[in-house]
């Protein structure tokens, strides 16, 4: 469907246009109009036309003057947004994934009766969210409220019909015989202008003597209610006595036509042979003037003879094209095929309208259905409904009834997953749909991993939860990238807000090395400003996940020093942090910070570093300090060189007492 | 229609034997969040089937700013809501009028201290109250106090964990079990007024992150807990700092598991991949009088030996699975995820993402 813009107006500026995703932007440029003919796309000069089924919906405009550019974004299928049809998204959702996975294996029979039951499923959902939004129009107050209530009442039942009318002639594909009946309970079900008149005169006091009385009868004579008629007559005969005759003709007439049953097991020429027969004999009562004296009995009797003049006539009974086709065909034509439908719905059509008015949008779509041209309905649709919902739905069920097969489009792949890409992109832009449209993606075999990919990355994450809940969808699906990329934004926003464990912890789930030496670098930095680490209860528990960076290996070693050394394991702490140095697994910037670690083991009473460890760890020291150049020694400051100096001093001690004891061991 | 991500059923006055009627719901991930209360009806309802009949009634709902993360009646009147704004406010539903207001408010009772020094607020991702008390927790690490009563929290512990706090549950009157993202089970005494946990557990290995947590109704040592993969851990807090069983359930993140408070012998859990499972250990002492429905003080001794036979081997015998337990998946071809459950007498509430509200009045027919 294309809608115009309101506001955006191309005859006084230039327009650009971006596109999206889910939104297309549209922005006045500082460019005049030049003169010129406008382009041929615009059905009104001075407005901004969307083509295709972008619905226009201005969700922002730059304030300020006039002469200020502005900005508009339009969303595509509104419909999304209105809150009442949220239930109709979120049911057929269900019904949806339960008939992707339903099994294709039964055979022939078995497997329509379901696909028919899936159609009615999703009409029932249609028909419940029609009542909701009933409902809604009358409790509302504000009037513009209440029309647009209306409004949407009135697109969902064109939807039911239209989809309706497509289970009855493609999914059930009902032949010759049952269709019409099939057809009969599409007109009755539909055609409720006329069910408040029925109820008026039926709950009247006498029914008989009410001035709309002829009319209900007409009315159950047109939808083929014949019972209901014949027990309204029967009231109207006992008032007159003196027509008792004429009545019981009518009324024997009316019991005695041949209606095709779906229970019993006449052949169509039988039944046609008994129609032809009761024909004939409604055609001798008419002509032999037994109804001469009533207008109303004669004109049912014309009725019932299929009389097209005498249908017309009760043009305001019918209220539709359509149900005058079903009448004619009921008492014209009873065994129609399906495939001659489609000229006597072009001859109703015309017939009805009588040139007094052309037909709509909804007649179009109808006529492709009588036509069995099912892409045009399916285009037409797409072009007259502000949705993509019905077109979507409905063409998955055509689909999986085998009826689509041949069809390819000249881009994307075929027209289901065109349809259905376009419903999920739809449902993704909303801030709480998006859920369902991963279902659908999943069903789209082509494409529907891109636009997921896509779409996931592009979900805003305000909460862990929602963000664990993405996270699981893309883990499901084995998109790396995707569980990459959440848990990268997730480590980045605790990191934002000083949470360091959590970051960690995000990052050692995402796998992402550099993140996690950077955050390690902050707790180590954090830990020279402090002196003492933060976040104990993480970083003791790291495990198996600690190799994942060199630096985190670090931290989560250099605690276990620590640990080691508050458990008084000295001589384990000892070995481990000579480890860290000689092993290279310590960044070399933090040597130092490691040799001031060793310190107090070597003033200890007792030794603990051996012989070895002290020359090991002077060697750290001597290529900590020759590793610079003569300038940067000048450069370092003077704690830096006493600090050295003191390492010396405590390196020496504890080497001669080493050798000492070393020595005393080994005379002994 | 919101997609629903908390449920839980108006308690019941201690002497009441009728089954609950109301229960509340919250939303989540919608521009416009909602609390709504729902009445259930009358037992008239009730078909000859067991099956029950009515649809929920919604009795009235208020907005709610941002996501509705964990919510619990403090009375019968009073809801406790976390959001994932940090906000912390206790709603009041007036029966008489069928309306809520907003009864107490902490605002940014979680926050985050950015890098630049300004405060934002951190989601409060679970409560628990124990009237007049209420704890909350956050993904800020922080673990709150607050009193019904009192504008200011009575005690905060900052930094109580490194990451992510999901859930919370009183263990007695004065100690908390909190668990966490990293697979950890904390106990606090609120008695003591060091900031520490009396007590870790943890998961071994792996560091799952742990979702859910709920207490065994009668006995204080046996709690459950629910993880990311779907695994149901029972742990006996009385020993060892492992689960002392482990059990392979759902598919994908556990959000909720429950006790049933009146009949602990059943369990309940619900997940992200759509299923709600039953977990039945009653199966094989069927046959004895039932000590669960105990009234008076004549049963409580025959309750007493027997848990020591039955339930307390149920929950924590080494090998559950084997023929003690009955599992059933409550929900056929379900797709999206269930949120939240809450049972209460024979009745089962749970709400999920395809924005729908079931209620089951017949748990044990």
């Amino acid at each position: 469907p294309s809608q115009v813009v309101p506001g955006a107006d191309p005859s006084a500026r230039q327009l650009c246009f971006a596109w999206g995703p889910a939104e297309v932007m549209v922005c006045e440029t500082l460019f005049g109009r030049r003169g010129g003919s406008p382009s041929r796309g615009e059905a009104e000069p001075g407005r901004a036309l969307l083509p295709g089924a972008l619905t226009g919906c201005v969700a922002g405009s730059g304030e300020g003057e006039p002469s200020s550019s502005r900005l508009f974004v339009v969303r595509k299928d509104q419909d999304i947004y209105i809150q009442t049809w949220r239930k109709l998204f979120n049911e057929a959702h269900g019904i949806f994934v339960g008939l992707q996975r339903s099994e294709e294996e039964l055979a022939g029979k078995s497997r329509k009766a379901q696909l028919v039951q899936v159609s009615k499923n999703y009409r029932s959902v249609i028909r419940a969210c029609m009542e909701d939004m009933h409902q809604a129009s009358i409790s509302a107050q504000d009037p513009a409220l209440q029309s647009q209530y209306s409004t949407q009442v009135s697109i969902l039942s064109a939807m039911e019909l239209i989809w309706n009318l497509c289970e009855i002639l493609f999914v059930e594909a009902a032949a010759a015989g049952p269709l019409l009946l099939r057809l009969l309970d599409w007109v009755r079900l539909h055609v409720c202008d006329v069910d408040n008149m029925v109820r008026e005169v039926l709950s009247s006091e006498n029914p008989t003597k009410h001035e709309l009385f002829w009319n209900v009868v007409n009315v159950f004579v047109l939808q083929g209610r014949m019972d209901e008629a014949r027990h309204l007559l029967s009231k109207e005969a006992s008032a007159n006595p003196t027509s008792l005759n004429m009545y019981k003709i009518l009324d024997d007439l009316m019991k005695k036509m041949p209606v095709h049953s779906l229970s019993n097991t006449q052949t169509l020429t039988e039944m046609e042979l008994k129609w032809q027969h009761w024909h004939e004999e409604c055609q001798r009562y008419l002509q032999d003037g037994t109804f001469a004296s009533n207008p109303h009995m004669e004109s049912i009797c014309k009725i019932l003879l299929g009389d097209e003049d005498a249908i017309l006539q009760k043009k305001e009974l019918m209220t539709t094209w359509y149900h005058f086709l079903v009448t004619r065909l009921l008492y014209s034509h009873p065994t129609v095929k399906p495939m001659e439908l489609q000229f006597y719905a072009q001859s109703s059509l015309d017939l009805f309208l009588g040139g007094e008015s052309s037909p709509e949008p909804l007649d179009a779509i109808l006529m492709a259905a009588f036509e069995f041209e099912m892409h045009q309905v399916i285009k037409e649709c797409s072009i007259a409904l502000s949705n993509w919902w019905f077109v979507a739905h409905l063409t998955d069920l055509l689909d999986h009834c085998k009826l689509l097969q041949s069809h390819n489009l000249y881009f994307g792949s075929n027209m289901r997953e065109f349809l259905l890409l376009e419903y999920a992109s739809g449902l993704f832009s909303h801030h709480s749909l998006w859920q369902l449209g991963v279902d659908y993606f999943d069903h789209c075999p082509k494409y529907g991993r891109v636009y997921l990919e896509l779409h996931t990355e592009r979900i805003p994450l305000n909460t862990e939860q929602k963000a664990l809940k993405v996270l699981r969808i893309c883990e499901q699906r084995q998109m790396h990238e995707q569980v990459r990329s959440i848990c990268k934004i997730m480590a980045m926003k605790a990191l934002r807000n000083n949470r360091l464990g959590s970051a960690l912890s995000w990052s050692i789930r995402a796998k992402d090395a550099a993140f996690a030496t950077l955050i390690s670098d902050r707790f180590l930095k954090d830990y020279c400003e402090r002196g003492c680490f933060s976040d104990l209860d993480l970083i003791d528990n790291l495990g198996p996940s600690m190799l994942l960076s060199d630096r985190l290996t670090f931290l989560g070693k250099y605690r276990e020093f620590h640990r080691l050394y508050g458990e008084k394991r000295f001589s384990e702490a000892a070995k481990l942090l000579l480890m860290l140095m000689t092993a290279h697994i310590a960044p070399c910037s933090f040597w130092m910070t490691l040799l001031m670690d060793a310190l107090p083991l070597l003033e200890q009473k007792e030794v603990i570093f051996s012989a070895e460890q002290t020359y090991e760890l002077m060697r750290c020291l001597e290529d900590l300090t020759a590793g610079k150049s003569d300038k940067q020694k000048l450069q370092d400051d003077d704690v830096k060189s006493t600090k050295v100096e003191m390492l010396r001093l405590a390196l020496a001690r504890n080497l001669a007492r080493v050798i000492v004891k070393e020595g005393t061991l080994e005379g002994s | 229609s919101q997609k629903i991500s908390k449920t839980r059923w108006r308690p019941l006055p201690a002497a009441a034997l009728q089954p609950p009627d109301l229960f509340a719901t919250g939303s989540w991930d919608n521009e416009d969040n909602r609390l709504a209360v729902w009445g259930v009806g009358d037992l008239g309802n009730v078909g000859l089937s067991g099956e029950y009949q009515g649809e929920p009634q919604l009795l009235c709902d208020i907005r709610h700013d941002g996501d509705v993360m964990d919510m619990q009646f403090l009375d019968e009147e009073r809801i406790v809501v976390a959001s994932s704004t940090g906000t912390v406010t206790i709603f009041r539903h007036h029966q008489n009028n069928q309306t809520l207001s907003v009864n107490q408010r902490w605002e940014k009772a979680h926050y985050h201290v950015n890098q630049d020094a300004s405060c934002g607020g951190a989601a409060c991702t679970g409560v628990i109250c124990n009237n007049p008390e209420i704890v909350t927790v956050g993904e800020d690490g922080r673990i709150n106090l607050f009193r019904a009563d009192q504008k200011d929290p009575v005690r905060t512990i900052d930094n109580a964990d490194s990451s992510t706090l999901h859930a919370v549950t009183f263990l007695r009157i004065t100690e908390i079990l909190t668990v966490n993202s990293i697979g950890q089970l904390k106990i606090w005494d609120l008695r003591q007024q060091r900031n520490e946990p009396s007590q870790i557990f943890s998961l071994t290995g792996d560091r799952v992150p742990l979702h859910c947590v709920d207490r065994h109704p009668n006995q204080q040592h046996i709690v459950a807990t629910g993880g990311q993969d779907g695994m149901l851990s029972i742990w006996d807090i009385r020993q060892g700092t492992m689960p002392v069983s482990l059990l392979n359930a759902h598919e994908a993140e556990m959000w909720e598991v429950h006790f049933h408070p009146s009949n602990p012998d059943h369990l309940f859990t619900c997940s992200e991949d759509g299923s709600l499972w039953h977990w039945d250990t009653s199966t094989d002492i069927s046959d004895k009088p039932s000590f669960l429905h105990q009234g008076g003080r004549s049963t409580t001794y025959f309750s007493h030996t027997t848990m020591n036979q039955s339930v307390v081997s149920a929950w924590l015998s080494n090998d559950p699975t084997k023929d003690r337990m009955e599992i059933t998946n409550l929900i056929p071809n379900q797709t999206l995820s269930v949120n939240s459950l809450d049972v209460l007498g024979p009745c089962l509430v749970y709400g999920t993402d395809a924005e729908a509200i079931y209620v089951s009045r017949q748990l044990f027919a």
